[in-house]
């Protein structure tokens, strides 16, 4: 189901934090884009008219080959103005298929139905229910799909610093029954690979 | 090699979104004692958003276009989303366990939406007691009542949990004792008795409960112990006319020789922990098979199920630790069932559990990944006010009883595992030790992680993954008897030697 934009406006114009958020969020961001402006079609010179062609490199997370640890890798994702709708594009980034070699954490069938930040660098992913129905469940499986997500915001988005994960709107207990999910989660580097980013 | 990531997707099941008519909630206030209307959405229960308006005296105002509820008063404005679980309020967003839902013309809202959402901006303080369907409003003592019948006797005993802990007095009359509390209410929870020397026990008024006694009665005693800072336990013991006054063991005895007929007057002490508790040991362990009844956990390529495995190996142990160790060891599930994740804990925190272990098998998107995990809780998995108590085991827990606008079981519980976590770590070690013995470790055997089984249970906790039901070979082993059995003698002399590192802490020795 799709959300209402006004509804997000209307929460995110109350959410005092954003505007700095967005400010240090865009201004991480414009750094890869800068340093990559040598190397390719990726790069679009600043204040380009066409924000849709803009992208910025993301670090993304996978499983990793031995399927206990996320492994990273880089990604363009496309530019968002806002901290919020940048965050949003790099969920959508790490829904998509992962790159060669490596398998998503991300159960298929799921999708991202909305994506709020509040005021502490709390981000709440609300997801459809793909993301429990068709999970196949294991403490590691669920791990690693928790932490793809948490890592994929905080590590590129420095004004996000923990998320709690919803899903169709609600706030749940766990996805498959072992990671506590009532509150927003900080990111854990464990659960990545060493010397993978 | 990378082998597979997860499997194709299955088809979302829909819920109904009609809302049905549930049992109403009570409100207690300063006011007195109302109800508010309550439904059930999927399986969500929702409550009227007008009676609770008229109660916190709020206005509520729907914006078509925003998709969202407006709710004010005086100032202090809170924005409902219809379209998702969360709220905004002073620039701060909260999150809901559902959006409103229209029923008819009237708005249904959750629970949780009184206590984060309109009790604040009405400035009251809010208790939400989803399992008493119970709201409180302001700062009434209402404390949470369960009184069960424990096996065996005689004595026949009752014990009576108080949360959080109220004075009492106990007053004689024919046929029934009266416990009368000192409190603005009462949050009454299971009652679990009947046999021996009780008929029933049943609210005799909104402070007292009545104890209905056997025509075969002669006396009682009774004693209170405080379970912690927030909690209390009264036990009463009961004998038949003419046997021997029964003495209490194990318990804390503020005694009450009671003269028939007669009002006793108890007020309870401020806690003082008893000389005659019990020394430090390993008595009882709570044994909890992962999963269960629907939730069916992770499932192997030739059928194998979670669930099934972790209840087997649960009864092996339970049977073990039962003949060789002589302690009492309680299943959390004992069937095919599902058991909500609080209760998992609950039935080791009310049995005053020595230990509590977590039994799960693993899965990973790679058939590669094999071997077993013991996992403790990681901080993570903790609430800012626990996290601070862990990390500076000094501090004293401060329940927030009864405090701003959160549900008061969720702080208290929240609280519980914080002060285990050395310990729970120190059992994580030895768990490993003896199964690495035994059976396949995982590269990362010994990890720490925010589990929601785990941060509840008041004693040393931890969680094992025996093996990774997604690797052929490892399904295969965990079929077979030898694999299950060595799991099995690991736990048991892991808890062998972690009591005696209990015992010789308590007896001055190194562990």
């Amino acid at each position: 189901m799709a959300v209402s934009t006004r509804t997000v406006a209307l929460i995110a114009i109350t959410a005092a934090a954003v505007g700095a958020g967005t400010w240090a969020a865009v201004r991480y961001l414009n750094r890869p884009q800068d340093r990559s402006a040598a190397r390719g079609p990726a790069a679009v010179p600043a204040g380009a008219p066409a924000e849709g062609a803009r992208r910025i490199k993301a670090t993304l997370y996978y499983v990793s080959a031995d399927g206990l640890r996320l492994a990273s890798s880089e990604r363009d994702v496309l530019f968002a103005e806002s901290a919020s709708a940048q965050a949003r594009r790099i969920i959508e980034a790490l829904l998509e298929p992962a790159p060669e070699g490596l398998s998503s954490a991300i159960p298929p069938g799921t999708a991202l139905r909305g994506l709020f930040l509040g005021e502490h660098g709390d981000a709440y992913v609300d997801f459809s229910g793909g993301l429990r129905t068709n999970h196949p469940g294991g403490s590691a499986s669920e791990l690693l799909t928790v932490y793809a997500i948490v890592s994929a915001l905080t590590v590129n988005l420095p004004a996000i610093t923990s998320v709690q994960i919803l899903i169709d709107g609600h706030e749940v207990d766990t996805l498959a029954g072992h990671v506590d999910l009532r509150r927003p989660l900080p990111n854990a580097p464990q659960w990545t690979e060493k010397g993978t980013t | 090699m990378l082998t597979m990531g997860f499997a194709a997707a299955v088809p979302v099941r829909v819920d109904a979104q009609t809302p049905r008519a549930a049992a109403p909630y009570t409100v207690l206030s300063a006011e007195g004692r109302r109800t508010v209307a309550a439904a059930t959405v999927g399986d969500q229960e929702m409550l009227r958003l007008d009676e609770l308006a008229a109660l916190l005296q709020v206005t509520v105002r729907e914006d078509r276009a925003a998709k969202a509820l407006t709710v004010s008063r005086g100032t202090s404005v809170v924005v409902l989303s219809l379209d998702q679980g969360l709220a905004s309020m002073g620039g701060k967003i909260v999150s809901l366990s559902a959006p409103p839902t229209r029923d008819g013309s009237r708005w249904l809202v959750p629970p949780d939406a009184v206590s984060r959402a309109l009790a604040p901006i009405a400035g009251v303080r809010a208790d939400v007691r989803k399992a008493s369907r119970l709201i409180v409003l302001g700062d009434l003592r209402v404390p949470r009542i369960t009184v069960q019948q424990e096996p065996g006797g005689p004595p026949t005993r009752i014990a009576i949990e108080i949360i959080p802990r109220a004075a009492y007095t106990i007053v004689q009359e024919p046929r029934r004792l009266l416990v009368k509390f000192d409190a603005d209410g009462l949050d009454i929870g299971p009652i679990s008795v009947g046999g021996g020397l009780v008929e029933a026990v049943t609210a005799a008024d909104p402070l007292t409960l009545a104890i209905a006694l056997d025509k075969d009665f002669g006396t009682f005693r009774a004693s209170t112990v405080p379970v912690d800072a927030a909690s209390s336990r009264l036990v009463i013991d009961l004998t038949a006319a003419g046997a021997p006054l029964p003495v209490p063991t194990g318990l804390a005895r503020a005694q009450v020789p009671p003269p028939a007929a007669a009002p006793v007057a108890r007020t309870e002490a401020p806690v003082a922990l008893p000389a005659a508790q019990p020394p430090p040991g390993v008595r009882t362990i709570v044994i909890d098979p992962g999963h269960g009844g629907d939730e069916q956990g992770t499932k192997g390529s030739t059928g194998v199920l979670e669930k099934d495995l972790v209840l087997d190996v649960a009864r092996r142990l339970r049977t073990v630790l039962d003949s060789r160790l002589g302690v009492r060891v309680i299943l959390t599930r004992d069937d095919d069932r599902l058991v909500p994740q609080d209760e998992r804990a609950s039935i080791a925190n009310n049995n005053k559990a020595d230990l509590f272990i977590s039994l799960h098998v693993n899965s990973s998107p790679s058939r590669n990944a094999s071997g077993a995990e013991v996992f403790y809780l990681s901080l993570d998995g903790l609430s800012n006010e626990a996290r601070k108590m862990a990390e500076n085991p000094e501090t004293k827990p401060v329940p927030v009883l009864g405090g701003g606008s959160r549900d008061i079981d969720l702080i208290l519980w929240d609280m519980a595992q914080a002060r285990h976590l050395g310990e729970s770590a120190a059992f994580a070690v030895l768990v490993e030790e003896e199964l690495r013995r035994r059976v396949e470790m995982s590269p990362n055997p010994i990890q720490q992680a925010p589990f929601r089984v785990l941060v509840a249970a008041n004693m040393p906790a931890v969680l094992v993954e025996m093996a990774f039901l997604s690797n052929p070979q490892q399904e295969s082993a965990l079929t077979s008897d030898e694999f299950k059995n060595r799991v099995v003698q690991a736990l048991v002399d892991a808890i062998v030697r972690y009591r005696g590192r209990v015992e010789g802490q308590a007896s001055g020795r190194l562990p």
